[in-house]
């Protein structure tokens, strides 16, 4: 079995189910300064209220994966990107704890500030992970011992800002469905007028990043030419999208996300096809890139892990599903509520 | 100050911040579910409304315990990238495992357990706070067993180039970045010969903690004439967990200790300030390291620490003279802060005895008996007691494993990132000084916050005899 392959796969998995998961959550917390009425704030952090942090999760799990399975490419990229990946978790603090303090005093400036602080963090983690997604894709300065040899503001690249602008833009897209889905009455319709501005901003954004990809990275365009199949996932992406309006245009907003949750798993599927299989790429010297066989733990500890896998996946996926089953439906803010 | 220095303070800092938390939720979680299994068998809704409170403390520490926690995940790799391509072989499947098993057990469950009163049945709301326990003492089982194998590695082997290292040898500069352990045998590593005395002994801290929490605020109503009834019940939870959890702490740490003596002897000759090699070696009850004269003074029970690690006070043990000075701790900390945590092992296990005597003599509701009010007044502030004992035998631990970080194979100074900086360490430190203040000072208000406004009013309830309700309300 090649394992090196199927935990390329699981760590793409762990961080495409962070990015559909968590991006409606740092969606929500991006689309929160448009609305201004007390209750109505609540009820957006009500609406990810009970399954934010087990979203979060999937980055923690993500990230474990990572260092099990490739310690190199976790240590290269983690140690490479030091500055940036500690903004995002300051980021991710201040998303966490305002969720946490906000409601939990009654005054205007107390909660002024948590919500101010849980914007600028579900804003700034969301841009940061496009960020370091699109330096991925681009390519980073690795020398022959296989560390980073760039700098903190080689990262600030064209290209990886411009990624980031539109993971904000997708989360954002998302959150909105999300929201949509969860809430009712004027706040729904408010927030249904959002979609489709949304959904453009978005596309437009696509449409700028994939131009870039084709004109300047050929390692990806070269594994898009040598497998035509991969235009199937774009089609397929392509009609994800254009289902969104239209579901929400008849009222299925259970489906309108559905389809949301989709169009993600799509771009983070091409994402993984696009790089395999390299998992950072060099530049200038793509000798000394780190792929998943160059790169990985040895057989045994990936053939455990994928038992370890095998036992526990199945487990969290059906109790994960069982909460989101159990809070389904419009939000509803109570006395347990934050 | 140098990176290596530097990137210390501030794992020390993140992970000494972070364990604020898990013990208190790891305790608190177990708490929660003797209260509400108590609250199914008996139906009584001094018990529910005693859950949901306690749910409420719960739910701010978790809060604090995931948003600190992400952070050492991301560190490992930020600061420690040596260390982690040299562990990643074997660490990294325990940290997996943890989030697959553990935490996503603890946050799924979480939202139930918080939001999920009125929309799940007592059962499986009793099922969900069970599995939110289980899956924060989990959490502990894989961070124990990586820490652990750090100290006493097993099952696995050094590898250069990805060629087999010959028995014994020791890593050169210019291996470094070429050089990783490699798992023989995943069961060796999980069972490596600390994992689980040192697991044990975690987890009834974590006990500890969470219990303590619940007899201070029971102790604090009690002297404050509030929440009567509540107060005394969950009195009586918090002592009966920190009687068990303190006795716990002993043999548990008698266990830990017979371990370090045989795996780790200059941790233990550095937990002793012992300097001679030799028989009968002097247990101290407190002292001072005099590291130039390389004598340690102390009132001390002579042969005590032979006979607690062997039964037999001619058991040799090495002293710090026969360690290299290179391969010596850092002496006084390690003593001192062991010697600490004894200290308050043992004042727990005095006050859990004695809250217990009272309880049994029928006593604990009285405020204006004399022993009772002692006993209150001390049990108010032994909240912090478990907190500065876990985090000193921590300390103990992790600077008695100095100068190494896996142990025998890898030393700490070898493990930095090399194309991190000083000043981006810095800058970072100063991040989390900043935001970790913070956020303790929140979390502290919002405690405190949450205690002076006590539990809700029982609900009404035909089980509930009227005049008990009033004086509930009282």
């Amino acid at each position: 079995m090649d394992y090196a392959l199927l935990w390329f796969v699981i760590v793409g998995v762990l961080f495409a189910g962070y990015a559909v998961l968590d991006g409606f959550d740092l969606g929500v917390g991006a689309l929160l300064p448009w609305i201004k009425d007390d209750d109505e704030r609540r009820v957006l952090y009500n609406a990810i209220g009970p399954v934010w942090d087990g979203n979060e999760v999937w980055l923690v799990t993500g990230g474990g994966a990572l260092f099990a399975a490739f310690p190199p490419v976790y240590a290269t990229v983690f140690s490479g990107f030091y500055l940036a990946f500690m903004l995002l978790l300051f980021a991710l603090i201040f998303r966490a704890v305002a969720i946490e303090f906000r409601s939990k005093e009654p005054w205007p400036w107390w909660r002024r500030w948590w919500d101010r602080g849980f914007f600028a963090g579900s804003t700034t983690a969301s841009f940061l992970i496009g960020v370091a997604m699109g330096n991925i894709a681009w390519g980073i300065p690795i020398d022959e011992s296989g560390e980073f040899a760039g700098t903190f503001l080689g990262l600030l690249q064209p290209y990886a800002l411009l990624m980031g602008v539109t993971t904000v833009s997708l989360f954002m897209m998302h959150g909105a469905i999300y929201l949509h889905m969860k809430t009712e009455g004027a706040l729904q319709a408010r927030i249904r007028r959002w979609i489709n501005p949304l959904i453009i901003a978005f596309i437009v954004c696509y449409a700028v990043v994939t131009l870039a990809t084709l004109l300047y990275i050929p390692h990806i365009t070269d594994v898009l030419r040598a497998q035509p199949v991969l235009f199937v996932f774009a089609i397929l992406l392509v009609l994800a999208i254009a289902n969104i309006p239209r579901e929400v245009h008849h009222g299925r907003d259970g489906r309108a996300f559905l389809s949301s949750c989709a169009t993600m798993l799509l771009l983070m599927a091409l994402f993984g096809l696009g790089m395999f299989p390299h998992m950072v790429y060099s530049l200038p010297n793509p000798q000394y890139s780190l792929t998943a066989y160059n790169a990985s733990s040895t057989r045994k500890t990936l053939h455990t892990m994928t038992i370890i896998a095998a036992i526990g996946v199945p487990i969290v996926l059906a109790y994960t599903a069982s909460v989101y089953y159990i809070f389904r439906g419009k939000v509803k803010v109570t006395k347990d509520s934050y | 100050m140098n990176v290596e220095i530097l990137s210390r303070i501030q794992f020390a800092f993140t992970v000494a911040f972070h364990y604020l938390y898990p013990p208190l939720s790891i305790g608190l979680g177990l708490v929660l579910v003797m209260m509400e299994a108590r609250w199914l068998r008996t139906r009584d809704p001094l018990y529910h409304n005693m859950a949901r409170f306690w749910t409420k403390v719960f739910g701010l520490i978790f809060g604090l315990g995931v948003a600190t926690g992400i952070v050492l995940e991301f560190e490992f790799g930020t600061n420690w990238a040596t260390y982690s391509r040299f562990v990643g072989d074997i660490f990294g499947s325990a940290l997996a495992a943890e989030g697959i098993f553990a935490f996503f057990l603890e946050s799924g469950f979480l939202a139930i357990l918080l939001f999920g009163w009125d929309k799940v049945g007592p059962g499986l709301h009793f099922f969900a706070t069970c599995m939110v326990a289980l899956g924060a003492h989990f959490s502990a089982v894989w961070i124990i067993v990586a820490n652990s194998w750090q100290q006493t590695p097993a099952g696995s082997h050094l590898e250069l180039h990805g060629v087999p290292a010959p028995a014994g040898y020791r890593l050169q500069p210019e291996d470094l970045g070429h050089a990783r352990m490699v798992i023989d045998d995943f069961w060796e590593v999980v069972f490596n010969p600390s994992s689980m005395d040192r697991l044990g002994h975690t987890l009834v801290g974590c006990w500890s903690a969470g219990a303590f929490l619940v007899v201070s605020v029971g102790a604090y109503y009690l002297l404050r004439r509030r929440h009567l009834e509540f107060a005394r019940s969950s009195l009586k939870f918090g002592l009966a967990l920190g009687l068990c959890a303190s006795l716990l702490s002993l043999a548990t740490g008698h266990s830990s200790a017979i371990g370090v003596a045989r795996h780790q002897p200059s941790k233990l000759a550095a937990m002793e300030g012992k300097w001679e090699t030799g028989p009968d070696a002097p247990l101290h009850l407190f002292g001072w390291v005099d590291t130039k004269a390389e004598r340690t003074h102390g009132p001390a029970f002579p042969g005590g620490l032979s006979l607690l690690i062997a039964g037999d006070r001619n058991q040799v043990v090495t002293g710090l003279k026969d360690i290299p000075p290179d391969l010596r701790p850092p002496i006084q900390p390690t003593f001192q802060l062991f010697h600490l945590m004894v200290a308050i092992g043992f004042s727990l296990i005095g006050l859990s005895i004695w809250g217990c005597l009272l309880w049994w003599r029928n006593a604990l509701h009285d405020p204006t008996r004399p022993l009772t009010r002692v006993f209150l007044l001390l049990a108010v502030p032994s909240v912090l007691l478990p907190q500065i004992a876990n985090q000193a035998g921590w300390f103990t631990a992790e600077i008695g494993r100095q100068p190494w970080i896996v142990w025998g194979f890898l030393r700490t100074s070898e493990g930095l990132s090399k194309v991190v900086k000083a000043n981006q360490v810095v800058a970072s430190l100063i991040g989390f000084g900043l935001i970790y203040l913070l956020l303790f000072l929140l979390f502290l208000y919002l405690l405190t916050r949450k205690i002076q406004h006590g539990p809700e009013p029982v609900e009404e309830s035909h089980t509930l005899p009227k005049a008990w309700m009033k004086q509930q309300r009282a």
